[in-house]
């Protein structure tokens, strides 16, 4: 038996969204009596933060604490319409709507402190604490609270704003595939180092280098959570996961718990060096461009590779299993022989 | 704050990066963490209104058959079975989750007719007190089948004189009058005739699993006005609330969904399958109802990530361009087109990877057969797409006896570029991860490889 090691890599690039069919998002926001901001959508968090990235880009743009605001998701008799979380489209298209309605809400926000100050609106400016003041006199300040009140019970205006991201729907010239189906491209490169055992035909990840181009990490520890949990889905995808081997011939055989279904456990975890690059995309909420799926991608390729520059032996079928692997070596030494 | 934050190297594109937030590109912490990690957050299946009942279904145990009869009397006898339902009880039996933006044909049954197309199909619904009720009424329902023969391989199903699964009458979906979706520009030919070596390789996929935490499911209270309140994990409401209108043919005013917390999607909960039956259970009973698969179903029935295979045909020179690109892509969708149909063309846009080829052609063809169908899943149409284009990008290398990066680096594609499906290239930054990445191993590039730049293309 030798452990034999190797190193391969990927390059991968991901489209942000899809339009073929438009994919719209809208959000809606409005100012509770008191300065509160609701961001009302019908989007879905899976799990992913998608609310906190809002909730982000909502308090950048309005220029209140984040504390102020709540984002109330998926419910279809308040929240104006989603085509839903896939796509890797939620960050830039639900952000972008937020933005856009964001920015609406934020002018009334505006207008009516600066009625109340007795001023124009483009000498204010929120300050991110909670204030709107004047510029260059940081003691003509009123706070949102306040703002939020006047607009009430004294302007009669309601502090709100519409926003709605659609990308005009393509469709694809049917002759030649000419469209233009996302928003913007993501890119990573994975770097892989594996150890084979050359006589179980068992790989294992010792570590993963990822780099990651985002566009614009709004936050850096959900990003985070991202590169590493779906590094952990390519790895799952490369070396584990089927719902054969017996179907479709004989489906009774097939996976019904996680006892059948394998996944890898914390042994099975590779050391994760991950380094982020921001290229901000023009058509972004702050430049963001999506990464929910694409970090699973690149991790198999590199794996795949790794395992070449290790035995020689080019892994075609996913996932790689120890059979796959001893196959390949046979097949090597067969071919030496012969 | 704690904890392992992946750190931002803002050396590069550093003219393009304005900053000035306050709360953009801080680590805010998530929100809805706390409640996750205590057992507080609340999903579908943490509320149980009074007189809840439970759906389960009798599935298909043939490939493809014909249905002869269907028995339910013994379903009817269980105690505690309250309703069986069966494709005569759904208003608009027939659907495709995609038709709200124009794909078609309708193609699924909710609930089997005539005929099954794979193993694990929905020919009846049980609705009972218990679910233990349910499940016992489903499997008392008799279904007597004549075998029809079954393909269950892609190229296969393509193949002369196969049997023909599909109402529509190929086993591939149609695009515009085409067997694929295509991608053509510049001469393959052509390029392949210029090469110092042509060198292919295929590749294949085997379908997975989404694995979701939280298994897909819905629970629909009937409201006081006559509306349904559907609770449901669906990743997209809208679309859960118009196709389940369109099925049941009801307004959609009269459906309300409710969700928005999810224990993990991945694509698994964007088709719209237990919702019609979970409304309809709670028409026919006047009852809530819940529907929701169990670990079991959630592994054999919902929905899999697409087998896929791809073959690639590259010419390429001696120094390591390449110059001509034939990729031949087969997504197996199972029975049914599902959201199959669009990942295929997805799949299409994204060859041949993120390099600058002057000559591609792509054949992607979304393929019925008789195994679980397939729809969307994390990175679909381009997972398997980028295990097959990067380890067809290392084979190159090895062929060629070139460093597997300088080949990349010198084939990426740049900010102006023509993509293949004729979209300009902009804000790329290919060359740029792939020059951090070789940095965090230490794998050396010469000095001209590490000037290059995604924002401009050196003369000569």
């Amino acid at each position: 038996m030798t452990l034999r090691r190797g190193r391969g890599y990927a390059a991968v690039n991901y489209p942000t969204g899809m339009n073929l069919g438009g994919d719209p998002s809208q959000a809606l926001v409005h100012a509770t009596t008191m300065g509160g901001f609701v961001v009302t959508l019908s989007s879905v968090d899976l799990g992913q933060g998608l609310r906190t990235v809002v909730a982000q880009c909502a308090a950048e743009t309005l220029g209140v604490p984040i504390e102020n605001v709540i984002v109330d998701t998926a419910d279809t008799d308040t929240g104006p319409h989603c085509m839903g979380t896939f796509a890797s489209r939620g960050t830039h298209r639900v952000g972008n709507a937020v933005v856009m309605a964001a920015r609406e809400a934020r002018e009334v926000l505006l207008q009516v402190a600066a009625d109340e100050l007795e001023v124009d609106a483009e000498d204010l400016e929120t300050d991110g604490t909670g204030f709107v003041r004047l510029k260059g006199a940081a003691e003509k300040k009123i706070h949102v609270s306040e703002v939020a009140l006047a607009a009430h019970f004294r302007q009669g205006r309601t502090i709100s704003g519409r926003g709605i991201f659609l990308k005009e729907p393509s469709t694809p010239v049917p002759e030649t595939g000419e469209m233009d189906p996302d928003s913007c491209q993501a890119h990573a490169c994975t770097v892989a180092e594996v150890e084979v055992d050359d006589e179980t035909g068992v790989i294992e990840v010792l570590r993963l280098y990822n780099t990651y181009e985002v566009g614009r990490a709004l936050n850096p520890a959900i990003a985070t959570q991202q590169v590493e949990g779906g590094a952990w889905m390519g790895l799952s995808h490369a070396l584990f996961e089927s719902t054969e081997p017996y179907y479709p011939h004989s489906r009774e055989h097939g996976p019904v718990d996680f006892v059948q279904y394998l996944m890898p456990g914390p042994a099975d975890l590779p050391e994760q060096t991950s380094m982020l690059l921001e290229r901000p995309a023009d058509n972004g909420p702050f430049g963001a461009k999506g990464i929910g799926e694409m970090t699973a991608n690149a991790p198999i390729p590199a794996i795949a590779n790794a395992v070449y520059d290790a035995v020689g032996v080019r892994l075609t079928s996913m996932p790689f299993t120890p059979e796959k692997v001893l196959r390949g070596l046979d097949e090597l030494r067969a071919g030496r022989a012969g | 704050m704690g904890g392992r934050i992946t750190p931002i190297d803002t050396a590069y594109f550093k003219g393009e990066r304005s900053g000035g937030f306050s709360v953009i590109g801080t680590a805010v912490q998530r929100s809805d963490a706390r409640g996750h990690v205590t057992g507080r957050t609340v999903f579908f299946e943490d509320l149980t209104p009074p007189g809840l009942t439970h759906v389960k279904i009798h599935r298909s145990t043939r490939h493809h058959a014909r249905i002869d009869r269907v028995d339910v009397s013994g379903a009817l006898q269980v105690p505690g079975v309250l309703r069986v339902i069966t494709h005569r009880d759904v208003p608009n039996n027939w659907y495709v989750v995609l038709r709200l933006i124009g794909v078609g044909p309708d193609d699924e049954p909710v609930l089997a007719e005539d005929r099954v197309l794979y193993r694990g199909e929905p020919i009846v619904a049980v609705v009972a007190e218990t679910e233990e009720a349910a499940r016992e009424g489903a499997a008392r329902v008799v279904v007597d089948y004549t075998d029809l023969p079954a393909v269950l391989d892609v190229e296969e199903a393509l193949a002369e004189g196969a049997p023909i699964i599909k109402q529509a009458g190929t086993n591939h979906f149609v695009y515009e009058g085409h067997p694929c979706r295509r991608i053509r520009f510049g001469d393959v030919e052509r390029g392949f005739a210029q090469a110092d070596r042509i060198i292919e390789g295929r590749y294949s996929s085997s379908p997975i699993e989404h694995a979701p935490t939280e298994p897909t499911g819905c629970l629909v209270v009937p409201q006081g006005d006559g509306r349904l309140r559907i609770h449901s994990n669906t990743q997209a409401a809208f679309f859960t609330l118009d196709n389940t209108a369109l099925i049941l043919g009801v307004p959609p005013t009269s459906l309300r969904v409710v969700g928005g917390t999810v224990g993990g999607g991945f694509g698994g909960k964007v088709d719209v399958i237990v919702e019609p039956l979970a409304c309809l259970a709670a028409l026919l009973t006047g009852r809530p109802a819940k529907y929701v698969y169990s670990r079991a179903e959630e592994m054999q029935v919902s929905s899999t990530r697409a087998a896929e295979r791809i073959h690639i045909k590259d010419g390429v020179m001696r120094d390591g361009r390449i110059v001509a690109r034939q990729v031949t892509l087969y997504v197996d969708a199972g029975a049914y087109s599902r959201h199959s149909p669009y990942g295929t063309t997805k799949a299409a846009a994204h060859m041949p990877g993120p390099y600058t080829i002057p000559n591609v052609h792509v054949d992607c063809y979304c393929v019925y057969t008789n195994r679980t169908p397939s729809s969307a899943m994390r990175g679909f149409g381009v997972t398997i797409g980028d295990f097959a284009l990067e380890s067809q990008m290392d084979h190159v290398a090895r062929e060629l006896g070139l460093d597997p990066l300088r080949l990349r680096l010198t084939n990426a594609y740049r900010d102006g570029d023509m993509k293949a499906h004729r979209k300009i290239a902009s804000g790329t930054a290919l060359v740029e991860v792939i020059q951090s990445a070789a940095a965090l191993v230490g794998h050396e590039l010469p000095p001209e490889y590490l000037a290059m730049s995604s924002a401009e293309r050196a003369e000569g």
